[in-house]
């Protein structure tokens, strides 16, 4: 079971944390204004949820 | 719509309840034996299954995966129904899980005590445990998301995502960190070795944290605290946001278990920066638990549930700035290896995780039974010894965190070291003797509650099957527009598939690199596989659980290097399935240790340490000095690490043995040089072999090829 060595240096590979970095921050980018945005009463009845 | 009558099932409810009482006590029970042996390490009686080393796995085990496990169980089958508006997708398949998990836990601790155990922290248990596991996960699984799928309520509410978060994050850290090649039925050698295996426990142990003792709290936390309270959670935005935040972020966060070690430079600073990141989400969290009880502390002045619930959420407060904290590499510099991590540990088991099952349980027990709580002064009572008990746990441990730090790293004018590792083992004993007295406290208010909760049964009668009714869901066509988060929200599915993307980048980014790229683990060529003697020693190691004493890690600091030689290089540890570097010196690292003492030396201190060191808290080991080698074991364990990449020759698996007895040979004779008889096959002196080669390959010159390894 010996590793493959796909890359045989590191030069290049910051493609892949800035790929990660980019996803993560479209989707708190997009999160953030829906949070902000959504109706005010929906939330009120989702976090009663709970209680009733 | 018609509504619906149903029943919820309470009967799996209580079962879990009653499991995570009689192991929370177990669990205790195990910590406050450990904790007294390090200053009694006469009260582990001589036997093997008594020492520290198997005790403290029995220890960690007990509380994370049966106390807590029974906690988060009995906490989301009642919640996550009442959410659903729906009883358990299967009864069957409820009980299959309860069952199965206690045996599990018991399978658990019956091995430990013997012995078997991966090396690997918080995942100690065995290959045929971990598919067991894996298997009663699944089943939980399809139960949860069965009950998702069939819920009466259009709206997820987020104690429910916290649940699903943690079912498939757990699944993934599961099945990736218990990799391993069996050897026989109950061992295994990990499939990762050295810095990878490192890095791979610690994205493991760190999440196991994370994602077994945090998110499905936070869940708990999101359901009981509100009903206890009886009023919504602050901000149900602010929920959403630490949600997304917190299961992205925490997984990076491993890497701080490895500053300062043989860990690639990038992973490490990944870890600290990540670790920073997530007082952020782990705040959000707390702020909104405390913020809910606006308006209503005179409410928790009344009811021993809020105070508990309080508490909790203070400690996980505290915890998890302190956690980021003692990432940053200067502070890490000082807390690593030392009992600051256990203290820091234990405001989160204690505070958190104890105090949010304390709540939870009395909360639910009289519901359940349909009466009022036996005695409120009594829960009263618990929680203020619980509360000191955690104070006297804690504080002593900071101080000995600080001190034994501080006098390790104490220089004398001369540029000597001023304190020998011993003195700074002696010198905090009363610390020892302080934290066991807190956690004794602790447990008496434990059994406290056990006793409470007794009487309430016994004065109420059990409501097995709590009657409701709801509409089902009518699939609406609404002719507005709809927001298309709408669309998420009512997709269990979806969102389990999209949390599973997000946990897994962080890990992918940080543990794939050190696989496929070369020049990520430099090898040094003079670098060899242990002889199939000091294999065999070092399984015995493992075994015997020596790492939970001793690192063996020497990190890149003037006074490490200073007592222990050239501090550790990544490329040493190569051939290392498991890695054992240790996560705490108790005793002092022995990553150099070879050729450092005579082989009687070692012989005499495992029979008794306080012959070679007065004073010393390490037990006694005289067994190895009768028991012998497993020699039958050697040719399959040969194989299994030639199957893992360890070179060894083609075929030598059918004469290891010969090799194993010439090395054994010459190391009984020394020993009879120094009047010491023993039968060569005697596993001390395999695990004198092992300890011998410890950290000597750096200095070894490149040896010609001898005859016999060629053929």
């Amino acid at each position: 079971m010996k590793f493959i060595h796909y890359l045989e240096k590191i030069a290049g590979v910051s493609i892949y944390p800035l790929a990660s970095f980019l996803i993560f921050s479209l989707f708190f980018l997009v999160m953030l204004i829906w949070v902000m945005k959504v109706d005010k009463n929906r939330i009120k009845e989702i976090s009663r949820l709970p209680l009733d | 719509m018609q509504a619906e009558r149903f029943y919820y099932d309470n009967k799996i409810v209580k079962s879990f309840g009653y499991a995570t009482m009689f192991w929370g006590v177990i669990g205790m029970l195990a910590g406050l034996y450990a904790a007294i042996q390090l200053y009694a390490p006469g009260t582990s009686m001589n036997m093997a299954a008594t020492t520290f080393g198997r005790v403290r796995p029995v220890h960690t085990n007990a509380i994370i995966f049966a106390f807590v496990g029974n906690c988060i169980f009995t906490g989301v089958y009642y919640s996550l129904q009442r959410l659903c508006k729906a009883r358990m997708f299967s009864d069957k398949l409820s009980w299959i899980h309860f069952w199965g998990w206690q045996l599990i836990i018991v399978a658990a601790a019956l091995t430990l005590f013997l012995g078997y155990t991966s090396g690997k922290e918080y995942a100690e248990l065995e290959w045929p445990i971990d598919i067991a596991i894996t298997l009663i996960w699944v089943i939980f699984g399809i139960n949860m998301f069965g009950t998702l799928v069939k819920r009466r309520e259009k709206h997820i509410y987020v104690a429910v995502w916290f649940y699903i978060a943690t079912w498939v994050t757990v699944a993934l850290l599961h099945i990736v960190n218990s990799f391993a090649l069996p050897v026989s039925f109950m061992k295994s050698y990990s499939w990762y070795a050295g810095v990878q295996d490192a890095l791979v426990q610690w994205w493991y142990g760190h999440n196991a944290v994370a994602f077994f003792l945090t998110t499905p709290i936070l869940g708990l936390m999101y359901y009981f605290l509100p009903k206890a309270a009886n009023r919504p959670v602050y901000s149900y935005r602010l929920s959403i946001i630490h949600f997304w935040a917190l299961i992205f972020i925490y997984i990076w966060a491993g890497p701080h278990h490895l500053l300062y070690t043989s860990l690639p430079d990038w992973a490490q600073s990944l870890g600290t920066v990540f670790s920073i990141m997530l007082i952020a989400p782990s705040w959000g969290g707390m702020l909104n638990g405390l913020f809910t009880l606006r308006g209503a502390w005179d409410k928790v002045r009344e009811d021993p549930v809020l105070k508990f619930f309080v508490v909790a959420v203070t400690c996980y407060g505290m915890a998890t700035f302190e956690g980021p904290m003692m990432s940053l590499k200067n502070v890490n510099a000082i807390a690593h290896f030392s009992d600051w991590v256990i203290a820091h540990v234990h405001i989160g088991g204690l505070g958190w995780n104890g105090f949010m099952a304390f709540g939870m349980l009395y909360y639910l027990v009289p519901k359940m039974w349909g009466t009022s709580l036996y005695s409120k002064k009594l829960a009263t009572n618990h929680f203020w010894l619980g509360t000191i008990g955690i104070v006297i746990y804690a504080v002593p441990l900071y101080w000995a965190g600080f001190t034994q730090a501080q006098m390790w790293k104490t220089f004398t004018e001369e540029g000597q070291l001023k304190f020998q590792f011993l003195e700074t083992v002696t010198h905090i004993i009363p610390m020892y003797v302080s934290r066991s007295i807190g956690g004794g406290l602790y447990l008496v208010g434990a059994l406290m509650m056990v006793y409470n909760l007794y009487k309430t049964i016994a004065k109420g009668s059990f409501i097995a099957n709590e009657a409701a009714e709801a509409a089902p869901i009518v699939k609406e066509h609404s002719a507005v527009r709809e927001y298309w988060h709408r669309w998420i929200e009512k997709k269990p599915m979806t969102m389990l598939v999209f949390s599973l993307i997000v946990v897994a980048i962080g890990g992918a980014i940080e543990i794939i690199p050190t696989f496929l790229v070369k020049s990520n683990v430099p090898t040094i060529s003079s670098v060899k596989p242990y002889t199939p003697l000091e294999l065999q020693g070092r399984d015995i190691y493992v075994r015997e659980g020596c790492y939970t004493c001793h690192s063996q890690m020497v990190r890149p600091f003037r006074d490490e290097v200073a007592r222990y030689g050239e501090y550790s290089k990544a490329g040493e540890f190569v051939y290392d399935h498991p890695f054992q570097w240790g996560s705490k010196r108790t005793g002092p690292d022995l990553a150099r240790l070879g050729g450092k003492y005579p082989h009687s030396w070692h012989y005499n201190h495992m029979l008794d340490p306080r012959i070679m060191s007065p004073g010393s808290i390490m037990p006694a080991y005289p067994w190895l000095l009768d028991a012998r080698i497993d020699t039958t074991s050697t040719a399959s364990k040969i194989r299994a690490m030639q199957k893992l990449g360890v070179p060894y020759p083609e075929g030598y698996d059918q004469v290891a043995n010969r090799d194993l007895m010439e090395q054994a040979a010459q190391i009984a004779e020394n020993l009879k040089g120094d009047k010491i008889e023993t039968p060569k096959d005697a596993e001390i002196v395999a695990l004198i072999a092992y300890l011998q080669r410890l950290g000597t390959d750096i200095k070894a010159q490149p040896k010609e090829e001898t005859a016999q390894a060629q053929q």
